[in-house]
């Protein structure tokens, strides 16, 4: 028997038998779909973390004050009085240190006109842009001469412009009161969204570092350093050399009072719970395409009886065994190729769907679509092949009796 | 050919290659000898046939009877290749068949025999044309389709279901069922038809129908016919019954006065309509 001709009885059979045609293909439909778009979701939530990390910039080292003990009782990090501007300094001339930028953070109640707003003072360094690649969006940044006069001048991050002006008021120029001082509006920094931890990174306001330490704070001391490296492959030794200088420089002996982290330490905290979570969406993917290759397996057994005495029958009129499995078998691809291409097709349109109307992240997985199929079709060609192998090594009288 | 107790000379089966002997005018099909079939039940072993020998020649019509367990189904199945022997030579055309591999067994099915089942068999949701076609799609020599559409039309026009050709089985009676099936059974052309209680589903006159198409069969085609029956008045339609009891052969005797099924149709009151 020619392959055309098993190719023409196997379509034949699939035809006569549409009900379960339709169901066995609707177990590997459902299988090969939710595999494509459970991984879709999982791999898309990983990758838009690892690009937002990426936008805060892996080059990027953070070097803070430890903890300090008075009297037994130990703060937390950022509160010991031990890193100084002058330690900035110093660290500017480590090599591989692009730009770098102390900090000194307070809350503050902010005040224009009649509206009033509570919300984090941090201050910083003329480089802030440029390390974190966060232009403003109206006026300028604050300028070195501002840094080295302790200037009461400020930045408004974009949801205390919206909270203060409206969105769309220009206020560069105007004054604004914090903790009832005036402060001069430079800029308006340009919407930046959440952060990789989850903060509002619009919900601020920039000053110079100088000031917050000077007018509203009255400390000597800055709570951290933001450094940013030459080279992303450059951050780990760079960030060696700062914690190595900074041990001399506060005559260190056996433990550290600052801390020297760089972005993708941090990061990777973040990425390993979202491969948790990616997973956790396999298994569960997993699991349907078990329960999907179960229903395949019931429908090919639940139809044995019936295509057993078809078998005989083919055999009776002189099929030989070779035929029937042929023929069995190209039934069983037929149906794997029809309904794993249909399953594909539905796990990337669902995996579209989800990204359109719900907006979360997705992104397909070749991997996942390859298991996927290749799961669902040794799942119905075995099944469909390995009962039509039994039952055409029986001789015919005895698959005609098959009951 | 050296089974002892062979009751028929084996002279017939090889009488070609012979040159001493009277050449035997009519050929024998179908000669089994000693042929022994056990199946396994559980713990017991159940002896269906114990040693049949029959010879059967070519253009004869023979109908086998017995009650129910007396192995006539067995031996049937055996002489149709659907299953095989426990021991025992059975020689179909002069060829030792119990030796034949599957595939061998598969090739005698397809082109030597037409096998008619009780229960019609026949693939369901499946039309009338292509159940009569499904012989051919397993010859050695390939068909063009428009042939195998021929073919199987032809046999469906020889028993008188032209115009049924499309029609799936749930569309049609018992007899035009049966009668699907006899043009299956047809269209590879085989020498001979075995038949096994094909009238064991219908009615009088539909019976009196299929056992004339058989016999129309057996004169005009001159095939040889091998039927199962338990009805007495049905076997009477052949040439030779031979009855089976507790797998042996009972009596073997020629049909005295055969019945003709196309005059009996003839004198059956007219009914409405022909099933």
């Amino acid at each position: 028997m020619g392959f055309l001709m098993v190719l023409r009885v196997a379509l034949k059979a699939l035809a006569r038998n549409k009900m379960r045609t339709a169901l066995t293909m609707l177990g590997m439909i459902i299988g090969v779909a939710a595999v494509i778009t459970m991984v879709a979701l999982g791999t898309g939530a990983q990758s838009s973390i690892e690009t937002q990390i990426q936008a805060a910039g892996t080059n990027m080292i953070m070097v803070s004050a430890g903890n300090f003990m008075s009297g037994g009782v130990r703060t937390g990090q950022g509160n010991a009085s031990t890193l100084t501007p002058e330690d900035a300094q110093a660290i500017q001339d480590v090599p591989g240190v692009q730009y770098l930028a102390p900090g000194v953070n307070t809350r503050g109640q902010v005040v224009a006109g009649n509206l009033n707003w509570g919300t984090q003072i941090q201050g910083t360094d003329v480089d802030l842009p440029l390390i974190r690649s966060w232009p403003t969006a109206r006026g300028a940044f604050f300028s070195p001469a501002d840094v080295a006069s302790a200037a009461k001048v400020a930045v408004l991050g974009a949801v205390v412009h919206e909270q203060l002006f409206g969105g769309d008021v220009d206020p560069v120029g105007q004054i604004i009161r914090i903790n009832n001082q005036p402060f001069t509006i430079s800029g308006v920094m340009s919407s930046k969204g959440q952060s990789g931890m989850g903060q509002d990174q619009d919900d601020v306001v920039y000053v110079p570092y100088t000031t917050v330490m000077k007018k509203l704070r009255g400390i000597t001391y800055v709570q951290n350093i933001t450094v940013s490296a030459a080279s992303a492959a450059d951050t780990a030794p760079t960030a060696d050399r700062i914690a190595a200088l900074l041990r001399t420089r506060h005559q260190i002996v056996d433990e550290d009072d600052f801390m020297v982290r760089t972005m993708e330490e941090m990061a990777s905290v973040r990425v390993q719970a979202t491969e948790t979570m990616t997973a956790l969406l396999a298994s569960i993917a997993g699991v349907s395409l078990l329960v999907g290759g179960i229903g395949i397996m019931n429908i090919m057994l639940v139809s044995v009886t019936e295509r057993t005495r078809e078998i005989g029958l083919r055999l009776a009129i002189g099929a030989r065994g070779r035929d029937v499995l042929m023929q069995f078998l190209v039934e069983a691809i037929v149906l794997s190729l029809v309904g794993g291409s249909i399953g594909i097709a539905l796990g990337l349109g669902l995996s579209e769907g989800v990204t359109l109307w719900m907006s979360w992240p997705t992104k397909v997985s070749p991997q996942a679509v390859a298991v996927a199929f290749v799961f669902a079709a040794i799942t119905g060609v075995f099944f469909g092949f390995y009962p039509a192998r039994k039952a055409a090594a029986l001789d015919p009288i005895d698959a005609l009796r098959f009951e | 050919m050296a089974v002892p107790g062979c009751r028929v000379a084996a002279g017939a089966v090889v009488s070609n290659i012979k040159d001493d002997a009277v050449p035997d005018p009519v050929p024998t099909v179908i000669a089994t000898r000693h042929l022994v079939k056990t199946f396994v039940v559980g713990d017991h072993q159940v002896k269906a046939l114990r040693g049949v020998n029959l010879d059967v020649p070519r253009g004869e019509f023979l109908c086998v009877t017995g009650p129910s367990g007396s192995g006539k189904s067995t031996f049937m199945h055996i002489v149709g290749c659907l299953s095989r022997p426990t021991s025992g030579q059975y020689i179909l055309d002069g060829q030792d068949v119990s030796q034949m591999s599957k595939n061998e067994l598969a090739v005698v099915r397809n082109t030597r025999i037409g096998f008619v089942f009780q229960g019609f068999n026949l693939l369901s949701r499946t039309s009338a044309l292509d159940n009569v076609e499904l012989p051919l799609l397993y010859r050695g020599s390939a068909l063009k389709t428009a042939d195998r559409h021929r073919r199987a039309k032809d046999m469906l026009e020889a028993v008188g279901l032209a115009d049924r050709a499309s029609h799936y089985p749930n569309q049609l009676s018992g007899g035009q069922l049966q009668r699907v099936a006899i043009a299956r059974a047809l269209v590879n052309e085989p020498s001979i038809i075995l038949a096994d209680e094909p009238t064991g589903n219908l009615d009088t006159r539909t019976s009196i129908e299929v056992m004339g198409l058989f016999q129309r069969l057996n004169i005009e085609r001159g095939i040889t016919v091998v039927l199962i029956t338990h009805e007495h008045d049905i076997a009477e339609y052949g040439t030779r019954i031979v009855s089976f009891r507790d797998g042996h052969v009972v009596t073997d005797r020629p049909v005295a006065n055969r019945r003709t099924a196309a005059d009996e149709l003839a004198n059956l009151p007219v009914e409405a309509e022909a099933v």
